[in-house]
């Protein structure tokens, strides 16, 4: 038995909480993958609560992305049905895990990206968009402080770590550049006061990433014009697993419930 | 109409006393509305409406709490749960009996929220993290492990004087 794929509307508000909530979704699934693998026990504990936190606030965000869509769906069918197109996260969130490094380095400049807009969102004109942000916001600034003590911790500490700090940040570097890349949909919601365009938070999150950056001892490295198009649907080769194992079983058993 | 009103008003009453003694699923050593998530209890035509407050976004013990309170309350007709994000859940809304109820079994209730929380970032540094008493022998010489315990809303801690591991339920 298939089940149809579901589409969502063009409408910018129901756009831009996708492309916030395909953040948290995507980047939950991907940090998950550690529990069981953590380096440690608390590091495994650490990442599964954060990867809870992040799949929190995705329910609430796709919830309310279905309800403004008004085409009578709920989180679970966003999350489970859309095709690979349709989902509208950066590419940097479906990057795979890779090791402790990368997995952290990522941690640290998401969160601090996801506290910052939250921060702003907090100001929604959409009440509930304000309320969902008003969690988020306490949760993000723990994420960033603990991705912030591991970026120092291993910039800051053997031969090896550092070296694979550095790999980590020269891999990641240019996915960066999608979290503040300007377009019509993120014009939009700022016009309406309904969220911050995301190039506003573009100076806040270069002063963050410095700071910790220093403490650890590593340098930023050189700027790349390469800008991704997760935000429009266009994804990387990693995209189309990570869906195959998120959606298996809503595909496999349609309607199955917990 | 006086007699109609009292009995509604004890009804409601009759309901909080059930609704007081439901205990946190993750931490059953204190009850729901110690823990301050219990916003609101109201009348509706055919029972009662109960509004909670999530604690953390992703807490898995979500549902599991809405279904205590319903299966509790059973009895009062249809139990209607809204869950209301805003104003968002704050540890300070644990009562003082909660707090010491959680010290009583070896969770340091947290302090009081940082008022900063939410206006410009300020990462703190490891060493600058204010000392933490050990809810078992309340020497100040603990060191944390790691900012996140069994649950999202616990910092695991050890206590260098008595080595006991312990558990700190975070400001929120």
């Amino acid at each position: 038995m298939s089940i149809q794929s579901i589409k969502v509307g063009a409408s910018p508000e129901v756009q831009y909480l996708l492309r916030v909530g395909d953040s948290c979704l995507i980047l939950a699934q991907r940090i998950s993958e550690w529990c069981g693998h953590g380096p440690i026990l608390e590091e495994d504990l650490a990442l599964s609560n954060m990867a809870l936190d992040l799949l929190g606030q995705a329910r609430g965000l796709l919830t309310h992305a279905a309800k403004l869509d008004g085409q009578g769906h709920d989180e679970d069918q966003l999350a489970f049905l859309r095709d690979e197109r349709q989902y509208l996260n950066p590419v940097l969130m479906e990057l795979p895990r890779g090791d402790f490094a990368f997995t952290q380095v990522r941690n640290f400049a998401v969160a601090t990206w996801l506290l910052l807009l939250w921060q702003r969102l907090e100001h929604s004109s959409d009440a509930e968009v304000a309320a969902i942000a008003g969690k988020a916001v306490k949760e993000a600034s723990y994420h960033q402080q603990h991705a912030a003590d591991w970026v120092v911790r291993l910039g800051d500490g053997t031969e090896q770590s550092a070296r694979r700090m550095v790999e980590a940040l020269a891999t990641l570097w240019p996915y960066f550049n999608e979290l503040f890349d300007a377009d019509a949909v993120d014009e939009a919601a700022a016009a309406q006061g309904f969220g911050p365009a995301w190039s506003e938070l573009k100076t806040d999150w270069q002063a963050h990433m410095s700071e910790v950056l220093r403490d650890a001892g590593l340098t930023p490295p050189k700027d790349s014009a390469f800008v991704g198009a997760g935000r429009r649907g266009i994804h990387s080769e990693h995209m189309g697993h990570l869906l195959a194992e998120l959606q298996y079983l809503q595909r496999a058993y349609p309607g199955g419930k917990w | 109409m006086n007699e109609l009103r009292s009995n509604a008003c004890q009804r409601l009453e009759a309901a909080w006393e059930v609704l007081r003694q439901i205990p946190d699923p993750e931490v059953p050593v204190i009850t729901l509305a110690e823990l301050g998530i219990v916003r609101d209890l109201r009348e509706t035509a055919g029972g009662l409406e109960v509004v909670l407050t999530p604690t953390y976004s992703g807490c898995p013990a979500t549902e599991l709490i809405q279904d205590d309170v319903r299966l509790a309350l059973a009895a009062f007709g249809e139990i209607k749960i809204t869950m209301q994000r805003a104003p968002a859940w704050t540890t300070d809304w644990i009562s003082d009996e909660g707090r010491a109820k959680l010290k009583a079994y070896g969770i340091a209730p947290p302090g009081p929220v940082n008022l900063a929380q939410g206006a410009p970032i300020r990462l703190v540094h490891r060493a600058s993290l204010t000392k933490l008493a050990c809810p078992r022998c309340g020497s100040e010489n603990t060191e944390k492990l790691s900012a996140f315990g069994s649950t999202a809303c616990k910092a695991l801690y050890r206590c260098m004087a008595c080595r006991e591991p312990f558990e700190y339920f975070k400001p929120l």
